[in-house]
């Protein structure tokens, strides 16, 4: 059973001028012990769908339709309440700025405490214990004396392992990563990555890692889903995603990253952009912009179609008469 | 953390310093200190006399020097008007206004913030838009009115409060007279409390309340959120504490407004404090009362803002982190 089962899920957000449709329709899981990349361009829905995961959602915006399963409880529409105890117990979040993540009036050892003892009967002393045990894990180093530390004493890559520690704090199963590396330099980037990879080897863990960095993706996901004006445009094994992209959309993307050793005068790209939220067209919301696009492209959505033998998904037409994702 | 605290109180001398050298020339500019301390049949040589002996012939710098050392040792002269030295009549108005101050800040603290935590972490609820409609009054209605305002209503219909003075008083050891012993005391009080702390009230909770919905926004409270802390942790010992050090700020120096304002509040309410002297001073250019007022009202500010300064080391640690470097 996957950790995490999204189906069929839509968010939307009554305006005044109508109901946005930023979510349609999605679905996807992840295992125990799986990294599952979600990338997308900014606006494309992928925090949106970790939000409604941890039942975040800014209000208006909620989910309309399908359900979230985790560990096949049904968590879609939880009140609050419950809602919260899931949140830092079950469910991991990291956000993007670890500058920003930590709360710069309280030492990280207090913040640490805070939460496992909202989560978990122990004494004060046990928590301390178990933060400095997860500072350990996390790769801080004298995690003892930097318990007492407040976050303005710590560097960007530390910031982001303690807001790590902070989201491991009681085992959970599943960790969302909304862009944990975007705010960091690269090389503290890639230190991150390990560490993600690592923890969700051993403990087990499923990781919903939300990026708009395909090297992110390329290094550490198992399987990517790419998503495209809130639609889910392909889903499947990294390196298939990455060798032999199958949606338009993916090859463009994956065509517009420059590689050592090509020879380029000009980067391809893909003429457009991504429509916006009230000015998807009808049918497939990419049609404007492929090279490929049919008459059937205009005025139906493609569903999710098997496009080989290896678990890769494509919703184009182009696979028509594959196996379709119901 | 010492050095800090060494500088701030050179900076506070200094202020002190222009301030009393403000007031020092009170003296000279609002009209001639003899022609106001002597009668109309006094000679010419009587008065060269007197100004000889008063040290006003020296040079003004000398004249400043004595008018330090004599301030500093509580001397401020002599009133015209009451031919009393300015310290006494002051140590007597003194406990008047700042207990008036003192419950008007608590009314103003206590309402300001319970009023801006409600409006700021339930927005839409109902009582939040009466309170902020309500508070809009509180700011744009000047104070005398408010306060002719209550004396007509609890004083003068219902008959329930006293509409002037403080009651009965108690004097304590050290010569502090309190009204805060006694029931009528208590009856009088509330008027011109409610009347002075309203406008400070409202501009706390309007801080507050801007504050909070600044900080509801930030990362690191969604971030508290997906972390499943409770929300009362979340809104009192996230929120609100990241709120406090403009709240901290604001407030200090509206406690010194407080005395400042109390003028007003005074002067309507006939309390006997010592807004009330410095009008009656400003009335018959009483310059000494008025010069030792100012010296102390900006004495008061002095040192809240030193107070405040110190509460943002509690607050912030990275203040705290700033100092030590």
């Amino acid at each position: 059973m996957a950790v995490i089962d999204i189906s069929n899920i839509s968010i939307e957000f009554p305006t005044r001028r109508g109901v946005l449709t930023a979510v349609e329709n999605l679905s996807l899981s992840i295992e125990a012990g799986e990294i599952l990349g979600v990338v997308g361009e900014s606006g494309a829905g992928k925090s949106l769908t970790g939000n409604a995961i941890v039942g975040l959602l800014e209000p208006p915006g909620h989910v309309t339709a399908g359900t979230i399963l985790l560990n096949g409880r049904d968590i879609t529409h939880l009140p609050e309440s419950e809602m919260r105890k899931i949140r830092g117990a079950k469910i991991g979040v990291i956000f993007q700025d670890p500058l920003t993540s930590l709360d710069p009036l309280y030492t990280i050892g207090r913040q640490l405490t805070q939460t496992i003892l909202t989560h978990k009967k122990m004494s004060h002393a046990e928590a301390k214990a178990r933060a400095i045990e997860l500072l350990n894990e996390v790769g801080i180093p004298a995690p003892e004396q930097r318990f007492d530390a407040f976050p303005h004493e710590f560097s960007g890559g530390m910031r982001q392992r303690v807001v790590i520690a902070l989201a491991l704090c009681c085992d959970p199963c599943l960790i969302i990563a909304d862009e944990p590396t975007t705010a960091l330099d690269v090389s503290v980037q890639a230190q991150i990555i390990d560490l993600l990879k690592n923890l969700s080897r051993e403990k087990g863990v499923a990781t919903m890692l939300v990026t708009h960095d395909m090297g992110v993706i390329a290094e550490a996901a198992d399987r990517v889903a790419v998503i495209y004006s809130g639609r889910l445009a392909e889903i499947g094994d990294v390196r298939s995603v990455i060798d032999a992209p199958k949606h338009p959309y993916t090859r463009g993307l994956m065509d517009s990253i420059p590689q050592i050793g090509q020879n380029l005068k000009t980067l391809p790209n893909i003429i457009g952009a991504m429509p916006r939220l009230d000015a998807r067209p009808e049918g497939c919301a990419f049609n404007p912009r492929c090279a490929k696009s049919k008459s059937i492209c205009r005025q139906q959505t493609a569903p999710l179609i098997e496009t080989g033998s290896d678990g890769q998904w494509a919703a184009c037409w182009a696979y028509e008469g594959g196996n379709k994702y119901v | 953390m010492a050095n800090f605290i060494l500088y701030r109180l050179f900076q506070s001398a200094i202020v002190m310093l222009i301030v009393a050298l403000i007031s020092f020339f009170l003296f000279n500019f609002v009209g001639d200190p003899i022609s106001n301390m002597v009668g109309q049949e006094t000679t010419v040589k009587d008065m060269d006399e007197l100004r000889q002996r008063l040290g006003l012939n020296d040079p003004v710098i000398v004249q400043f020097g004595r008018f330090i050392v004599d301030a500093l040792q509580g001397d401020f002269g002599i009133s015209y008007r009451l031919q009393r030295p300015v310290e006494e009549l002051i140590a007597e108005r003194m406990p008047a206004t700042l207990e008036l101050v003192f419950v008007s800040a608590i009314i103003a603290i206590g309402l300001g913030v319970a009023g801006g935590l409600f409006t700021g972490l339930k927005r839409s609820h109902w009582f939040s838009k009466f309170i902020l409609t309500t508070s809009l009054v509180g700011i744009s209605l000047p104070t005398f009115i408010i306060g002719i305002l209550l004396i007509y209503i609890f004083a003068v219909k219902l008959n329930w409060l006293p509409s002037f003075g403080r009651g009965e008083v108690v004097d304590l050891k050290g010569g502090w007279s309190t009204g805060l012993l006694t029931v009528s005391g208590w009856k009088a009080i509330i008027l011109p409390s409610i009347t002075l702390a309203l406008y400070q009230t409202t501009l706390i909770l309007r801080i507050i309340r801007s504050e909070l919905l600044e900080v509801m926004r930030t990362d690191f409270i969604k971030f508290a959120r997906a972390r499943g802390l409770k929300s009362r942790d979340i809104n009192y010992g996230h929120a609100l504490k990241n709120t406090l050090v403009p709240v901290i700020t604001v407030t200090g120096l509206q406690i010194g407004s407080l005395i400042a304002f109390s003028i007003v509040t005074e002067t309507v309410f006939q309390w006997p404090g010592m807004g009330a002297l410095f009008i009656q001073a400003v009335q018959f250019a009483d310059v000494p009362v008025m010069s030792a007022y100012l010296i102390l009202v900006a004495l008061f500010f002095v040192v809240i803002n030193l107070i405040v300064d110190l509460l943002y080391f509690v607050v912030d640690p990275r203040l705290r982190a700033e100092i030590k470097n």
